[in-house]
Order: C-alpha cells, then sequence, then structure tokens
C-alpha cells in the first residue's frame, strides 16, 4: 500500500478516535493517538485479518495489551469493515459492546480481553506456543505500553518468551514517554527499554513509529527474524497528530469538550 | 488405598493427555511437588515449566485457551490462587477461558512449610469471581473422576488438592455427578457438609457417634461451586441441627456457601468449623488438624453438644 494511502486511513482512525472519546466523553486519547501508524501498518499491511474470518483463529492475531486504547482498536476494526462504524458511537455507553478496554466475546477481531496492564503479553505468547504446538503459521502480536512495561509480569513473559523461543511473536512498544504521573524517567526511571529486552533474548528492533517505511520495514524484520522473539520500540508522540494533544500527558484519559473536538477534527482534516 | 488427591491429580492428567491432544499443562516449577510431573512423562511436548512465575503462566494458560487448547495450571494452592489472582481474574474468567487451575498443597496440611505456604482463602478468592468454578475433591476415586469432568466442562476452574495422604472415600466403581453433592453417610437429626479432607474426619466423627447411639449425616460437598442447591435444601430440610467443616478459613468458604443456601431456602443455625481467622504455623500435618481443632473429635463434640 501507498504511504499516502496508509496515511488516509490512519488520518480516518485519528479522526474516529477524537469521536469516539468526544462521544463518550470518557477514555484514552493520548496513548490511542501515538499507535494509530503502527495499528494502520500492521492491519492494512500484515494481519490477514477480515470481516469473514474475524472469529477464527486461523488467522493473524492480535493483544492489545495497552487496554486502554480501545479506542484505536475499535477504529481500527472500523476501518478494515470488521465493525460497522456506527457502532463506534456507543463506546463506553451503557448496554454495549464496545467496552471501555476491549472484551474478546463482544467484537469480533478483538482477540484478548484486556485493560489490567502487564497481562497481555502473557496471553499473546500462549498464543504464540499454541500455534507451533499445532501447526499453524499465522503470527502473534501484541502492542504494549511504555508505561505498562513497569508491571513485573511482562518481564516474566518476556523471559519466558524468549526461553521458549517464540519467534512467531511480535510485540510492540508504544514508546510515547507518558504514563498518568508524568514521564516514565520521572515516575520510575523507565529508561533503556530495548536494552531491556535485548537483555533477555529477545530480538530488539528501534523505530520511528510515526514513520510508516520504518513501521513496515521493522515488521518485515521481525517476520524474517528466527529462534527468538522481536520487540519493537517505537518513539511515539502521545496524542500525535492533534497539536495541543501532542505531548501533554494531561491527555491520557480526558476526553475533549465540544470545542476541543472541533479543533482536533479540523486539524485532523476532517469536514 | 491411602493416596495424597495431588497423586490422582497426576496419574489422571497422564491419562488425559495420551487421550486428548488439545490438553496442556502449565506449572510454575513445582511439577515434582503438583504432579503434573505425570502428565510431562507422556506428553513433554505439550508441557510448559513456566518458572517461579505464576502470573505469567496463568497469563500463558489463557492465550492457549484462546487458541482452543485445555490448559491445566498448577502450582501450590498459595501461589496460584494468590499470586495470580488478578490474572485469573481479568485474563481468565472476564473473557470466560477453560483453564483449570489447580491447586496443590491447600490448607494447613502442607505441614511443616508453615503459614506462608497454607493456603486457607483460596475457596474464598476464587469463589467470588463471577463465572469460576471451585471444587475440592476428598480422596483419589473423586480426583480422578472430577479432573476428568473438567476437562469437558468447556469454562474455568479452580480445583484445590492437598499434599498429605488421604484415606478412600470411594472406590474406582463410585460414579459421581458432579456438581451434585454426595451423601457419604445417611443418618438423622445432625447434618455435616465436609469438604476435602474433612469428609474422612467427619465419617470418622460419624462412625465413633454410632456407639454412642448418634449417625449424623456426612455430605460430600466437592463441587463449592455451583453448588447443589436442591440437594443441599432437601439436607436441611431433612436434619434439624447443621455444621459444616472445612481445612480453609471460616469466611468465605464451606461453611458460607452453605449459610448462603440456608439463609435463602431453610433458614437453620449452623455450626461452622474451620480456620478461626487466623494463620497457621510448622508442624505435622496431624498435628495441625489437632491444634485447629479440625479432626473428628472436634466434629464429634460439636455434634454431641448439639445433640445435648
Amino acid at each position: 500500500m501507498k504511504n499516502s494511502e496508509l496515511q488516509e486511513h490512519a488520518t480516518h482512525i485519528r479522526q474516529n478516535i477524537i469521536k469516539e472519546v468526544y462521544n463518550a466523553q470518557s477514555g484514552h486519547p493520548g496513548g490511542s493517538l501515538s499507535a494509530a501508524d503502527i495499528l494502520t501498518v500492521l492491519y492494512f499491511e500484515f494481519m490477514d485479518i477480515t470481516k469473514e474470518n474475524a472469529l477464527s483463529i486461523d488467522r493473524d492475531r492480535f493483544v492489545l495489551s495497552k487496554g486502554h486504547a480501545s479506542p484505536l482498536l475499535y477504529a481500527v476494526l472500523a476501518e478494515k469493515g470488521i465493525l460497522p462504524e456506527e457502532q463506534l458511537m456507543t463506546f463506553r455507553k451503557i448496554n454495549s459492546k464496545l467496552q471501555g478496554h476491549p472484551n474478546m466475546n463482544y467484537v469480533p477481531g478483538v482477540d484478548m480481553s484486556t485493560g489490567s496492564l502487564g497481562q497481555g503479553l502473557a496471553a499473546a505468547d500462549g498464543m504464540a506456543i499454541a500455534n507451533r504446538l499445532a501447526g499453524n503459521p499465522h503470527r502473534v502480536y501484541a502492542l504494549l505500553g511504555d508505561g505498562e512495561c513497569e508491571e513485573g509480569e511482562v518481564w516474566e513473559t518476556v523471559m519466558a518468551a524468549s526461553h521458549y523461543g517464540s519467534d512467531n511473536l511480535c510485540a510492540i512498544i508504544d514508546h510515547n514517554g507518558l504514563q498518568i504521573d508524568g514521564t516514565t524517567h520521572d515516575v520510575i526511571g523507565l529508561d533503556s527499554l530495548g536494552d531491556k529486552f535485548l537483555s533477555f533474548g529477545w530480538h530488539v528492533i528501534r523505530i520511528n513509529g510515526h514513520d510508516y517505511e520504518q513501521i513496515r520495514n521493522a515488521l518485515m524484520e521481525a517476520e524474517k527474524t528466527k529462534y527468538h522473539p522481536t520487540v519493537i520500540v517505537a518513539e511515539t508522540v502521545k496524542g500525535k497528530g492533534v497539536s495541543f494533544m501532542e505531548n501533554q500527558v494531561a491527555w491520557h484519559g480526558k476526553a475533549p469538550n465540544e470545542e476541543q473536538m472541533k479543533e482536533a477534527l479540523k486539524e485532523l482534516g476532517a469536514e | 488405598m491411602a493416596m495424597a488427591t495431588r497423586e490422582a491429580y497426576g496419574h489422571e492428567l497422564a491419562e488425559l493427555v495420551k487421550e486428548n491432544p488439545r490438553i496442556v499443562v502449565l506449572d510454575a516449577d513445582l511439577a515434582g511437588s503438583t504432579k503434573t510431573i505425570e502428565a510431562k512423562k507422556v506428553a513433554p511436548e505439550r508441557f510448559f515449566d513456566m518458572g517461579i512465575a505464576e502470573a505469567d503462566m496463568i497469563g500463558h494458560a489463557a492465550g492457549l485457551a484462546a487458541s482452543g487448547y485445555i490448559p491445566f495450571a498448577s502450582s501450590f494452592a498459595m501461589f496460584c490462587t494468590g499470586r495470580a489472582w488478578e490474572q485469573i481474574r481479568n485474563s481468565v474468567a472476564y473473557p470466560h477461558l477453560n483453564v483449570k487451575i489447580v491447586g496443590t498443597h491447600s490448607g494447613i496440611t502442607v505441614g511443616e512449610d508453615g503459614a506462608s505456604h497454607q493456603a486457607i482463602e483460596d475457596i474464598a478468592i476464587m469463589r467470588a469471581i463471577p463465572g469460576m468454578e471451585v471444587y475440592v475433591p476428598c480422596d483419589a476415586a473423586e480426583t480422578k473422576a472430577l479432573i476428568r469432568y473438567v476437562s469437558t466442562t468447556k469454562k474455568p476452574c479452580y480445583v484445590r488438592l492437598g499434599r498429605a495422604s488421604v484415606d478412600d472415600v470411594y472406590d474406582d466403581t463410585t460414579t459421581f455427578d458432579f456438581p451434585r453433592i454426595k451423601v457419604v453417610n445417611r443418618g438423622e437429626k445432625v447434618a455435616i457438609f465436609a469438604t476435602g479432607l474433612e469428609v474422612q474426619e467427619a465419617l470418622k466423627a460419624a462412625k465413633n457417634l454410632q456407639s454412642y447411639g448418634m449417625n449424623p449425616t456426612v455430605v460430600d460437598v466437592c463441587s463449592i461451586k455451583p453448588l447443589d442447591e436442591a440437594g443441599i435444601v432437601d439436607i436441611l430440610r431433612t436434619h434439624d441441627k447443621i455444621i459444616t467443616v472445612e481445612e480453609h478459613n471460616v469466611i468465605g468458604g464451606l461453611g458460607e456457601a452453605i449459610s448462603s443456601v440456608s439463609t435463602n431456602r431453610e433458614p437453620k443455625l449452623i455450626t461452622k468449623l474451620g480456620m478461626p481467622d487466623c494463620f497457621g504455623e510448622s508442624g505435622k500435618p496431624r498435628e495441625l488438624l489437632e491444634k485447629y481443632r479440625l479432626t473428628y473429635e472436634t466434629i464429634c463434640d460439636a455434634v454431641s453438644s448439639l445433640c445435648d
């Protein structure tokens, strides 16, 4: 796919993220916007998920370990035609399938229920092991937040996936450097993320998480990497695409008001 | 033949992995103790030692279940239910994934390891999770039948097993109808609801009391959740006095489960025997049961005082 087409999809996904969170007056725009480019490339160039095979496990699967980026996942599934776009306006509302954090039993295409940080990667590696046991050639992807890597369970899984040689597993870190209480550096000194994975035996790729070429090349390199799981440490900007949200931790989990929503959509080129 | 329920688990799991290629086994560095090593011997390619990392073990089990496998994940009851409680809650029970959590070395009869290793809250914390099933078999035959049963249920569950060898209550010809209760001694006036190794203690109490002209009914409640309400109500209606006994804190376990049925359907005064909201300690299993008043003698006293 041409980078310009990817850009169009990503922009539309970002518009929907803003609409979802505005409409719900609740949700997490910052960390959804930061990973929009990564998931656009992943879903439009790599994963073989379609509306028809959404309920099957005989396809590539994706675990949103940072479950609070649910507006992004729902917008991506809508962009792929798997989720009806109008359903996005039920996000976080009573009786909706689109829970605040994703429920795998409610939405075709959501491959794991997540929300409590630190747990998704273990499930993803369980799926990767299952695929190898079953001779299923499909890959498993997991998106983690950088702050999420403060959870001890992440490192238990990083150790296990390396030990079991999960080369069909690819973790992507949305490394936007911000968490609720401040920067990941100031809060708990979460530095040298790539080196940490490296020392656990992972293949580490460092990229700019908003550069389509770099995202594409990294995912291709991950596919080709044998015997080791791959982590893509993607440097991103929290709130990417909406100037007043960029690098502002205040937009981690806050909904825009009407004026801010209009301004954001205008910046994102919506009519 | 006396055997620990964990041993029966290892034997049955080894049979099941032979029969069913969808069964996978996970352990957290305790395969020799939990007896999952028996399954490893039969199907090493479907055995995964996750190291001393219970939270990650449960997460992996969830992913395997989401891929159509039937994972049995084991460790000591304390660690697989305690350390990994939130993983069980959010990654297994919330998405209704078909994971079988089997905790061995439950209760105070872990013995010498002491309170840090003696899970007396596991029934309570597993029971409190929506949709989570909780089973406590009392002997080898019931354990084997139960393990086979849960391998077919397509639901998450917790099975609580023990370290210590226990006498047989049943034999290989016994048929089980989980989650129904089993009346193991049909008596009168007083009914004792017991679970796990307290079933043997209750039976021993009943036998002792028979020579004094008393004959309490003894009920084996293996399935604490789902609870056989109809069966329990029937026992409550046909008996005057009720006793519950469990190797678990009196808070949140079998006693409160039975109480809840009684409160809603057939109000009765219930004497609850169990750990009196305190931690255990090191010692031999029998010494601990005696010190914490969980042997047949205590049950005899309780029945006698109710019959006065």
